[in-house]
């Protein structure tokens, strides 16, 4: 297990680099300079300023320079706050977002395995076919669509509870924004257990362990439910990775200070040194996201351990 | 063991159907099935894929598909397995008959250690605590012939070969010391040399278990060797039920006539194999009279008009065997035509 | 009815399936697809709901009484009227929210038609390369698209929004550099067992160039995965315009679209609902059939029912 998660740790390197390399050069290629939309500068501050972050450097110096301070965990200035660093902004927003992000991780899951099991195990009959129009819709209709309305109708007409803002953190400012950015992946995962269970229950295996006698409980929840839920939880590395990128509109639409937020605001600033930071970041988290899935899948599948 | 009970026999399928509703119309998989089975006697149940031999023991585990209903009375041991209720059924599944199914790789959990799926069958049918039940497991894994079984009891399914994993499907079925076993195909994925390992390993535990086993298969080479009765089934209906050594003797349906004379034998010069003509029957729109009609050489008009009905029948010279039932207007005519005449001997066809 | 999670797996099939025989084979193949389509129910519904929201875009505006962008003096901020000419009423500048909503649609179109066409283009050529040069180059560019694969595409859209943003129909072309991945596993996969084929090696021996021929033989084989790749991709990258549109990057003034009207719809919900509610019903709309469409072909197509 050990070995295996070592390997993967390997592979996930050139993945990394990849990503890294890509973000820094599509935006130090990017026509004009981080400073040009500002009012023009007299030359001597723009030099003084292409120095302070070296800009004046050879490209490849500048990238070297990057991956250097990177590997001390350093993702490098913001060019418009001066205040705070990338890594700082990123340590006050992430609580937030991590917050919203996880408890929608969890919902999600519980909702598309329920779902998905249910769904399997009264095949074609009434609820089926409504939980499979209510996921339809939140497989089709994007978040921010829903978002406005669902403000509309809880926070404003109902007022059960508030249109957006984090407040003291407490349940009811969770529920809208957690609730959004769950659903599309509640019923992605759905349709994956479901699909998955009917697949598993129609093996040899599970006739083996109805034959034994068991009972349908232990059937499913012994037997079926671990090789049922492999590729749900090969899905769980990219659903980390949209709930992530996912909670950027949300935390918009919701008015939650994460990360998202940050990121949206230094790229309308044009803030290349914010902007990059974060992209890094938000791959760093994810590739990190997808490594913890793949050892849970390794978990589930003793087939794949060998490999 | 056998005297006390043996009025009363072990299996007794009566008047026994089994229909699946599909889009394209009704399939009648088994049609008023009548048979039965004595303690400790071994049957084989043999037919092409489609005969519904598969789905009549499929029936009465209740694991037939979603759309599959069965008709008419199965019981085991007195009580009707169609009239218990799920839990009912599921306490007499596993413990007091077992499945073997045909497929060695797919039969076992691949997620589960293979102790897991043994002991769980005795923690869940007596009770056992986890420990004593793995011991029971390991026991068994020994007693069916699995070399190391300390260290098999720790593996997964895809440790295993195909032959090892054969040997744990059967002991999972064995550990209850059931009443009835019934082996789906046991030998068909496994090699040669395999199949005749498992063959005689059934063999052994019948004699040693007193366990009644239905040995399921297509072939009739399997049967020679472990089966006390045959019934053979088309198009979901039993045509010849008879001793193993009067069937191989002289089989008197055609169709059991021309499984005989499929398998491949040395003891005939050429060791020519003949296959049987046309295809399994339709079974959403059965052949009038007798579902064979279309596909056997002696049929007639009174075969195309009227479905004979399966009961003993004396064979030339001979006194009628008690044991013997066919279903056919000529009898024994393939016996006497002249090709299939020289039907092998069981121990022909299990040395061959 | 099985809507696919996500595209890669939707034409994953298509990527394993051998190329078809090139004489004469495929137009019958299209036509027994076509023929499957028309039998799926949804399908034939969703199609006739897109081809009319698409007719409507393209043809009602220069019939209505008002244009998209001139404010209409008598009726600021109205509500949907039958009277008034307005029949989805009017936003806070006095715009006319049909007029709009179908520019929008229109603008959402293109866009999406944009960014797709780049994606199928680059994806045949890099698949088609990858596939023909074989051995290490194609080890290489294929690991290449799993990395690609394992990284959010909307953070390099945002990336590339930050560079391309003065220019939204740039920006969508550039959008669909990132989308080529699964059509370029596509061609490759095709590439591949076309190469080994006796027409290729005779050519080969011939001394012709044999790059244009794959290409060219390829070309009909892609009909299905092509046409349903467009059609899981035009809706994927209609809401990434609304999402970018809605967040204040993409679609700026005086051009308009969905996502934009949504996004100014969402600010006053409450007083104006019909504002949101139009230009959203037409998103859903378009989305839904488009995802029923997508669905049909797919099955229509699918080389394992062959």
């Amino acid at each position: 297990m050990l070995g295996f998660a070592f390997r993967r740790l390997l592979t996930a390197i050139p993945v990394v680099l990849i990503a890294v390399t890509a973000c820094f050069f599509i935006l130090r290629l990017a026509p004009g300079g981080p400073f040009d939309q500002e009012r023009a500068l007299p030359p001597d501050i723009l030099a003084n300023l292409r120095a302070h972050y070296e800009l004046d450097l050879p490209l490849y110096q500048q990238y070297l320079n990057y991956l250097w301070r990177l590997l001390q965990g350093d993702l490098g200035p913001s060019f418009v706050t001066k205040d705070y660093t990338v890594g700082e902004q990123i340590a006050i927003g992430l609580p937030y977002t991590l917050t919203v992000g996880g408890l929608a991780f969890l919902l999600a899951v519980v909702i598309g395995v329920a779902a998905g099991i249910y769904g399997a195990l009264y095949q074609n009959k009434g609820l089926d076919y409504v939980i499979a129009a209510a996921l339809m819709i939140g497989l089709v209709v994007p978040n921010f669509l829903v978002a406005p309305i669902l403000q509309l109708v809880f926070g404003v007409q109902l007022a059960w509870l508030p249109v957006g803002g984090w407040g003291d953190g407490s349940w009811p400012f969770l529920v809208l924004p957690v609730f959004v950015l769950a659903f599309p992946h509640a019923a992605r995962i759905s349709r994956l257990m479901r699909g998955s269970m009917i697949e598993v229950l129609n093996s040899n295996f599970i006739k083996t362990a109805r034959a034994k006698g068991i009972g349908a409980r232990r059937t499913v929840l012994r037997h079926a439910l671990k090789p049922a839920l492999t590729p749900v939880v090969s899905y769980l590395g990219p659903a980390a990775g949209y709930l992530l990128t996912g909670s950027i509109v949300v935390e918009e639409i919701f008015g939650i200070p994460g990360i998202g937020r940050y990121f949206i605001q230094a790229a309308l600033n044009r803030d290349y040194g914010m902007v990059l930071g974060t992209v890094v970041f938000y791959m760093l988290l994810i590739v990190l996201l997808n490594l913890l899935v793949d050892l849970a899948y390794a978990l589930l599948d003793p087939r794949v351990r060998a490999r | 063991m056998t005297s006390a009970s043996s009025s009363a026999p072990l299996l007794e399928l009566t008047g026994y159907s089994i229909r699946f509703a599909t889009p394209d119309g009704e399939v009648q998989a088994v049609s008023g099935l009548d048979l039965t089975l004595a303690e400790g006697e071994t049957l084989a149940i043999v037919g092409e894929s489609g005969s519904g031999k598969s789905q009549c023991f499929n029936g009465m585990f209740g694991l037939l598909a979603r759309n599959g209903r069965t008709e008419g009375q199965a019981r085991l041991a007195g009580a009707d397995l169609l009239a218990l209720s799920p839990k009912a059924l599921d306490a007499v599944r596993g413990r007091d008959m077992a499945m073997v199914f045909q497929d060695p790789m797919t039969a076992l959990n691949p997620a589960l250690k293979i102790k897991r799926q043994l002991s769980e069958t005795l923690e869940v049918h007596q009770g056992l605590s986890r420990r004593e039940a793995e011991a029971k497991s390991l026991a068994m894994l020994k007693r069916v012939g699995i070399p190391e079984a300390e260290r098999r009891m720790n593996q997964y399914p895809h440790e295993l070969s195909g032959g090892m994993r054969q040997r744990v499907v059967i002991a999972m079925a064995l550990l209850c010391r059931p009443k009835l076993i019934v082996a789906d195909e046991p030998t068909t994925a496994l090699d040669v040399t395999i199949q005749a390992q498992i063959l005689e390993l059934f063999r052994e535990l019948g004699q040693e278990m007193r366990t009644a086993l239905v040995l399921i298969t297509h072939d009739l080479g399997v049967v020679a060797g472990v089966a006390d009765r045959v019934a053979v089934m088309y198009a979901g209906r039993i045509v010849e039920e008879a001793g193993v050594d009067a069937l191989f003797d002289a089989p008197a349906h055609p169709y059991a006539a021309a499984l005989l004379a499929s398998i491949p034998r040395i003891d005939r010069d050429g060791g020519s194999v003949e296959a049987i003509p046309g295809r399994p029957p339709n079974l959403i729109h059965p052949p009038s009279g007798c579902p064979f009609h279309p596909r056997c050489r002696f049929a007639d008009e009174r075969c195309v008009a009227e479905r004979p009905p399966l009961e003993p029948v004396a064979r030339e010279g001979h006194a009628i065997d008690a044991g013997r039932r066919v279903a056919c207007w000529h009898p024994f005519a393939a016996a006497r035509a002249g090709s299939a005449a020289a039907a092998p001997t069981p121990e022909a066809v299990l040395h061959g | 009815m099985t809507l696919y999670v996500d595209k890669r797996e939707a034409l994953e099939p298509f990527a394993k399936h051998e190329a078809d025989a090139v004489q004469g084979k495929p137009r019958s193949l299209t036509r027994d697809a076509m023929r499957r389509l028309f039998s799926n129910k949804a399908a034939v519904v969703s199609l006739v709901v897109f081809v009319l929201i698409v007719g409507t875009a393209l043809i009602l505006p220069p019939f209505l009484p008002y244009d998209y962008e001139t404010p209409d003096w008598a009726a600021f901020s109205a509500p949907p009227s039958v009277e008034s000419g307005h029949y989805f009423g009017t936003d806070q500048n006095g715009r006319d929210l049909l007029a709009r909503t179908l520019y929008g649609t229109q603008v959402s179109l293109l866009v999406a038609l944009i960014a797709t066409t780049v994606s199928v283009v680059v994806g045949v050529l890099y698949g088609a390369v990858s596939g023909f040069v074989g051995g290490r180059v194609d080890a290489a560019m294929m690991r290449f698209v799993d990395v690609m694969y394992a990284l959010p595409y909307i953070l390099f859209v945002i990336l590339l929004m930050v560079i391309f943003g003065r220019n939204v129909y740039l920006l969508f072309a550039a959008i669909g550099l990132l989308e080529w991945l699964t059509m370029a596993r596509i061609v490759r996969g095709q590439t591949l067992s076309l190469k080994e084929r006796e027409f290729v090696e005779a050519a080969r021996a011939s001394g012709v160039s044999t790059f244009p021929i794959i290409l060219r033989h390829i070309v009909p084989n892609l009909v299905g995965p092509v046409v349903i790749f467009a059609s899981l991709t035009i809706p994927e990258i209609i809401v990434t315009e609304s999402f970018l549109s809605y967040l204040g990057f993409g679609v700026q003034e005086p051009l308009t679209s969905l996502g934009t009207l949504i996004s100014e719809g969402a600010d006053v919900l409450e007083v104006m609902p019909w504002l949101l509610l139009f230009p959203g019903a037409t998103l859903v709309a378009l989305l839904l059939s488009l995802a029923f469409i997508g669905d049909g072909l797919r099955d229509a197509f699918d080389p394992k029912d062959r």
